[in-house]
């Protein structure tokens, strides 16, 4: 079943469906007897679909629970409740080989292209040891050619192979990384902030590396980032997320020309504009004040304590994720009729 | 292939000749630290050669030669058995880089498998276990190393085995610091995430990476096991004579005709000292260079 190859039948079928996923963490007292003392609740009731081929952008501030859900569709998190549909099979209790097999099929892209690159290995053995946790180095000469492959198809030469991380400059490293989780040919790749570490002029090539070889090899990403014209540039679709919740979710074009959501509507005017004179006279929705701690989140609407358009039902009652048109949902009283 | 124009790798070293590099650098930094090293080299070959170098053999007695001063035929004098002091102090030598590799090895492997498991797992396991080293660590050694010695009696594997468990346990406080920052590196994140094993992620990730404090750690633990043993065997304790060993010598003929015959408690005394603090310089700075966070720490 997961192995069946993207044909005209599957093609409307999402490649993952997430549903009403919850990552919440118990903050415990004592050390022998441990007592449950509260709950941050990351991610709380987050839902999505992400078709094969297409580019899902996840923005949000800090702690908004992006990266946190990214870390739970890769069950490297548990998962406190929801569905995680992976190519058809629900994945969130995966333990052991099931969790193995899943692992093939999905891979992740890291931020820190310093920290994500074991500095004693080689970039061969980097890149290759994908390849050997699942027992399929087993051909020497094959390895190493699948090795050169894929290290020249992320623009970098196979003679540079034997060479160890600390001889690369942080882009190249991006590269590799990017090499290592193209190893096992997965059809999911999950991209956590990847080029935010980057210098600017670097992050332009390695977004287009991540296009063209979405465009070779039809793969699909959760792209993760909070730099909103690099994922204004990558993404297909754009969920937004406050604290732990997914505020609005539309279509890339329809998001930033016509933002539904206050905070959406913030976050886009935060973008600043290249040409200083409509800088100096756009207008801008201008939110204040900290997000609130994970800890205690306000009741009702979390954003209503920023929001400069909070009404009186805001605090008291919770807005869901509506879908607004076939494309689009938001989470918000302004447009619940 | 325009996307390949990022800067060019430049530095092309590669693992051999950064070993070079590190020597040249412990010279030019650290020239005290490497004149420790050139001893720490000297009582290696003193010690494996031993028998070799040695002119007389270790209890070869010469009645008619006892309690000589130093002279070219003795350079260290003899004993009041008429022992060429020389060559005991070589054998001595090689008594001691014995039981200072084995027990400091085995210290090491213990305090990699303790510091590793301890520090990779976490969670309860590390607690458990390091209260245990914790109310282990406040034991004096030398109380341990005595009783155990006075009940399997003493001998060269129960000193070997005795001290490498005590420093070994000991020191896997180290590694395990060692560990639990390395652990969080988003590499060891990258190979969990693509399905390795922990045995893998211990063998392929964590273990090439706290080289440089595991290097440390046993360089110290020779000094360390050497004045150990030196002081079991001073106290009667240790290697039962007539093997030398340099705390033996101290304690009987040097101690007795100290007055006679000086050379007797100098002999062994200086080697003793020069090679611990050969030893000690030595691993301070090797400490200083590989892993500046482990300074101040034992």
């Amino acid at each position: 079943m997961s192995d069946a190859l993207p044909g005209p039948t599957l093609s409307d079928e999402p490649i993952l469906r997430v549903e009403d996923l919850k990552v919440h963490f118990p903050i415990t007292k004592g050390i022998v007897i441990q007592r449950k003392v509260a709950t941050v609740k990351a991610v709380d009731g987050v839902s999505f679909t992400i078709r094969r081929g297409e580019t899902l952008g996840l923005v949000g501030e800090s702690g908004s629970g992006k990266s946190t859900t990214g870390l739970a569709v890769l069950r490297m998190l548990t998962p406190t409740a929801g569905r995680i549909v992976f190519e058809g099979q629900d994945i969130a209790p995966h333990r052991g080989a099931e969790l193995l097999a899943v692992r093939r099929r999905m891979q992740m892209v890291y931020q820190d292209p310093y920290g994500s690159l074991n500095p004693r290995m080689t970039i061969r053995s980097i890149v290759g040891e994908p390849l050997a946790v699942h027992g399929l180095d087993g051909d020497k000469k094959a390895t190493r050619e699948k090795v050169a492959a894929l290290i020249a198809s992320v623009g970098l030469l196979p003679d540079m192979a034997d060479r160890y991380p600390h001889e690369f400059s942080g882009g190249q490293r991006q590269r590799i990384g990017i090499a290592r989780s193209l190893a096992l040919e997965p059809s999911l790749l999950i991209a956590d902030e990847p080029v935010s570490a980057l210098d600017v002029s670097i992050q332009a090539q390695v977004i287009n590396l991540f296009m063209d070889l979405q465009e070779r090899l039809g793969l699909t990403y959760l792209f993760i980032a909070h730099d909103l014209a690099v994922v204004r540039h990558i993404s297909t679709r754009i969920a937004v997320m406050y604290l732990g919740r997914i505020v609005e979710i539309a279509d890339r074009d329809d998001l930033y020309r016509n933002p539904l959501h206050p905070y959406t509507e913030a976050l886009m005017a935060a973008v600043p504009v290249a040409d200083p004179e409509v800088e100096a006279r756009r207008p801008r929705a201008v939110i204040s004040g900290e997000v609130p701690s994970a800890l205690r989140p306000p009741p009702g609407c979390s954003f209503h304590t920023r929001c400069p358009r909070a009404m009186a039902v805001c605090k008291t009652e919770q807005p869901f994720l509506r879908k607004i048109s076939p494309e689009r949902a938001v989470a918000c009283h302004l447009h619940t009729s | 292939m325009t996307l390949a124009i990022d800067i060019p790798a430049t530095s092309a070293r590669t693992e051999r000749s950064g070993v070079i590099h590190f020597v040249v650098r412990l010279f030019r930094e650290k020239p005290l630290g490497a004149a420790g090293g050139v001893i720490f080299v000297l009582f290696l070959l003193c010690g494996i050669f031993a028998d070799v170098l040695a002119p007389y053999g270790m209890n070869q007695i010469s009645p008619r030669n006892r309690l000589l001063a130093p002279s070219w035929a003795y350079p260290f004098g003899t004993d009041n058995l008429g022992r060429d002091m020389l060559s005991r102090c070589l054998y001595g030598a090689q008594i001691s880089v014995i039981i200072a590799f084995a027990a400091a090895s085995l210290a090491t492997i213990v305090s990699i498998v303790i510091g590793i498991l301890t520090g990779y797992l976490g969670g309860k396991i590390d607690l458990v276990t390091q209260r245990f080293v914790d109310a282990w660590m406040s034991f004096p050694d030398l109380i341990i190393l005595l009783v155990v010695v006075s009940v399997l009696g003493p001998g060269l594997p129960q000193i070997i085995g005795t001290l490498g468990l005590l420093l070994g346990i000991a020191g896997s406080r180290i590694i395990r610091s060692a560990v639990v920052s390395v652990r969080e590196n988003m590499y060891v994140h990258a190979a969990q995430s693509i399905g390795a094993s922990t045995g893998r992620i211990l063998w392929r990730h964590i273990l090439p990476n706290i080289m440089p404090p595991i290097i440390v750690l046993f360089t110290t633990r020779i000094g360390t096991v050497i004045l150990a043993e030196s002081s079991l065997s001073f106290l009667g304790l240790g290697v039962p004579p007539p093997t030398p060993t340099w705390g033996g010598m101290l304690s009987g003929s040097g101690r007795t005709f100290m007055f006679q015959g000086p050379w007797l408690a100098l002999a062994p005394g200086l080697c003793l000292t020069v090679v611990v603090y050969a030893t000690n310089v030595f691993g301070d700075a090797l400490r200083d260079l590989l892993d500046p966070r482990m300074r101040g720490s034992r």
